[in-house]
């Protein structure tokens, strides 16, 4: 059993990084509002699902008429990125601002709406899709340029040049996002609001617009893990974002809800933790366990994480100051 | 008081003129949106086809016929809720589905209820027949049939001795995944590895699993949805083993999911069989093209057939009848005598519902964008088991 176990692990533990950094870039979506707003936004999985379906209508109608494959992936990531935040703004501003105007204190609305914009907008996608184009099934288109493989250390590793370009472009996102979020005035600003919104709006910086600029980034983020999921998976359906946005939410929460770098581990512990669990359950449980069983592995492991460490992995314990 | 008493008293006489008017309704269910849809319509067109044709002969008889087509979504809590409409609605005297077994055989019982009788083109799961339901019937073969002649045409046919098996879960797929290993086993074969999984996009974790056990073929029990993006990720990632599958394949979108170049060679059973193998299928899939503008696949046959089976069954209760519109229950006992010769073969039930000679077709994909070149290896004609 070891010995089938250690043949395979470099290859598992690659592909395990290349889930990882798409949970990360997902999970961000999730802690960043939840850091403003100590709201938990559930249509998150939704927008990273029209990323990707922007990002297969980019491919279907303008890879005839831009032939390099990089550069029409750079379109399709900005065009996913745009869309995804455009998307996420609106939600905001049509499903959770009127919320705030109202005051109310019982954080359950705001989060039954974010499940009931959820709902809302797989339908509507799968209702655009199957007037536009009567297909259910949306497939990637394959480009030759990005179709390469190669091997490393002799065979051990097959890459797909697909998976180098997810991997290269999630730690460009991500180290573009600690940037801004610790070097620039908006970063400030949005760790401010996330501190402390009423002390924020008396410093001078305007909740709402802050607000929506941290929807903005984050729903463009969760835009491009959902072009870079389409390339890698190339096929999907209006569905594809909810188990993605769950396993990404846990993901957040491992790593401590509302702390980015948190977010960013926690992606890659739980795309690590189920690919490996994917591959070897049956084989570690000499075939009594299948490979359906990887997710109830994984979400155990948070369970039993938030039982000994609620805080999250990073996570600070915020104590209640009566 | 009395106002709500004429009311009450006026819809029932409505209810019961409705009731008896000379409209005869069949009904098809099948998934007409969601994954499944491109089978599901073929099944809703296939028997439209049949009733337009046979509108003329019924108005003779002073019958006007129309179509209820329900979508069930594959889903089978939609199936149960769709029944129970379809068996309020008293017009309703025959359904052409579903394609899903596991749609099938919890609607079914809802149908039993009123004897409200059910011909199937497409259900292979043997439990739909095996309830010795007398309202339920079907004119394709059955997985307990389909799942062991794919076993023993990998082990006699191609000759291979190590296969990992996939399948998705459902009645179908588990069904017929267990079926082939049970014949594959007893044949003196190997099945390196049985997985389940309902995942529609991420196929690595097995697809490593798969590189490490090369084995020489894959067997993957499921629908055209799971296994098109499976093979396209299996074959990027550099493995070229061949694959098989059931009629679950049986699509065009398959071979748009997976791309051509992956899906060719890939061999499936069917128990639609191609439009070749059927030699009066010629004029019936020019009149399909002419009136829907796409080409009839397999279970657009075989809908056609099933519908003609209740048509036939309705024209011999209405005579039995004395001219007039005949019971649920006199129309399912009319299907089970039925002996008629249909484009997919001769027609006629066993006392349990199943076709009495059923064909199964081994097929392999020819990858040139068009699924009516898919080319036919071997048919086998085999009688339903006797259990």
């Amino acid at each position: 059993m070891l010995e089938q176990i250690l043949v395979l692990l470099p290859q598992v533990l690659f592909d395990g990084f290349i889930l990882g950094f798409i949970y990360a870039m997902i999970a961000l979506g999730y802690t960043m509002v939840y850091g403003v707003l100590e709201l938990i936004n559930f249509a998150h999985s939704e927008i990273f699902m029209i990323g990707a379906v922007a990002g297969v209508e980019v491919f279907r109608y303008l890879a005839p008429l831009i032939p390099n494959g990089y550069l029409l992936l750079a379109v399709a990531v900005v065009v996913g990125a745009a869309v995804a935040g455009l998307t996420a703004i609106l939600v905001e501003r049509m499903a959770y601002r009127p919320l705030r105007r109202r005051g109310t204190t019982n954080r359950l609305v705001p989060l039954v709406t974010a499940i009931g914009v959820s709902f809302f907008l797989q339908d509507l996608v799968r209702l655009i899709e199957g007037l536009w184009h009567n297909e259910f099934f949306l497939r990637m288109r394959t480009i030759e340029d990005l179709e390469g493989a190669f091997t490393l250390f002799g065979g051990a590793i097959f890459i797909q040049t697909k998976s180098v370009i997810v991997i290269v472009v999630s730690v460009l996102m991500l180290w573009g996002l600690t940037y801004l979020v610790n070097r620039t005035k908006l970063g400030m600003a949005i760790r401010a609001v996330a501190q402390d919104l009423s002390t924020a709006s008396l410093m001078g910086i305007n909740p709402d617009q802050i607000i929506s600029r941290t929807f903005l980034i984050g729903g463009a983020l969760g835009g491009v893990a959902g072009v870079l999921f389409a390339l890698i998976y190339t096929t999907i359906n209006p569905y594809v974002g909810f188990l993605p946005g769950i396993k990404a939410f846990t993901a957040a929460v491992l790593g401590g809800i509302g702390n980015i770098p948190g977010a960013m581990l926690g992606g890659l512990v739980l795309g690590q933790l189920e690919n490996f669990f994917g591959t070897y359950l049956p084989i570690l449980t000499a075939g009594n366990f299948g490979t359906e069983y990887k997710d109830v592995v994984a979400f155990l492991i948070l369970i039993f994480i938030l039982l000994f460490r609620p805080q999250g992995l990073l996570g600070q314990m915020v104590k209640e100051k009566v | 008081m009395r106002k709500i008493g004429f009311l009450v008293a006026g819809v029932a006489a409505l209810g019961l003129a409705l009731a008896q008017s000379n409209v005869i309704k069949i009904a098809t269910m099948s998934p007409l949106s969601g994954p499944q849809a491109a089978l599901g319509e073929q099944i809703k067109l296939g028997a439209e086809l049949a009733i337009e044709e046979a509108k003329p002969r019924f108005r003779q008889l002073g019958f006007e016929l129309q179509l209820v087509p329900y979508d069930d979504q594959a889903n089978p809590d939609v199936g149960v809720a769709n029944a129970n409409r379809m068996i309020n609605d008293p017009d309703i005297l025959g359904l052409v589905g579903t394609l899903n077994s596991g749609v099938a055989i919890p609607a079914s019982e809802v149908l039993a209820r009123v004897n409200l009788v059910m011909v199937s083109p497409a259900n292979t799961n043997p439990v739909v027949t095996d309830r010795k339901l007398p309202n339920v019937n079907r004119i394709v073969g059955r997985d307990d049939v389909q799942g062991p002649a794919a076993a023993e045409f990998v082990y006699n046919d191609l000759k291979l001795r190590r296969v990992f098996v996939i399948h998705d879960k459902t009645a179908y797929g588990q069904g017929l995944a267990e079926e082939f290993r049970k014949r594959f086993e007893a044949l003196g074969g190997r099945v390196v590895a049985f997985i389940g999984t309902e995942e529609q996009s991420n196929f690595v974790p097995i697809i490593n699993q798969i590189r490490a056990q090369n084995p020489q073929l894959i067997y993957f029990g499921g629908v055209y949805s799971q296994i098109g993006p499976f093979l396209k990720q299996l074959r990027e990632r550099g493995l070229r083993m061949p694959l098989m599958s059931g009629d679950g394949l049986d699509s065009s979108e398959f071979e748009r999911l997976a791309g051509s170049q992956n899906a060719k060679g890939a061999y499936y059973t069917t128990v639609a069989g191609p439009v070749s193998a059927f030699s009066q299928a010629k004029a019936l899939t020019e009149r399909f093209k002419a009136k829907y503008g796409k080409d009839i696949e397999g279970f657009g046959i075989y809908a056609y057939d099933a519908a003609r089976v209740i048509l036939a069954a309705l024209e011999n209760a209405i005579k039995a009848n004395g001219g007039k519109k005949p019971t649920r229950a006199q129309v399912a006992q009319e299907v089970r005598k039925v002996k008629l010769e249909g484009i997919t073969g001769t027609i006629e039930f066993d006392d349990k519902g199943d076709i009495k000679k059923a064909k199964y077709f081994v097929m392999q994909v020819a990858g040139t964008g068009n699924w009516a070149d898919n080319k036919l290896i071997k048919v086998i004609e085999v009688a339903a088991p006797q259990k």
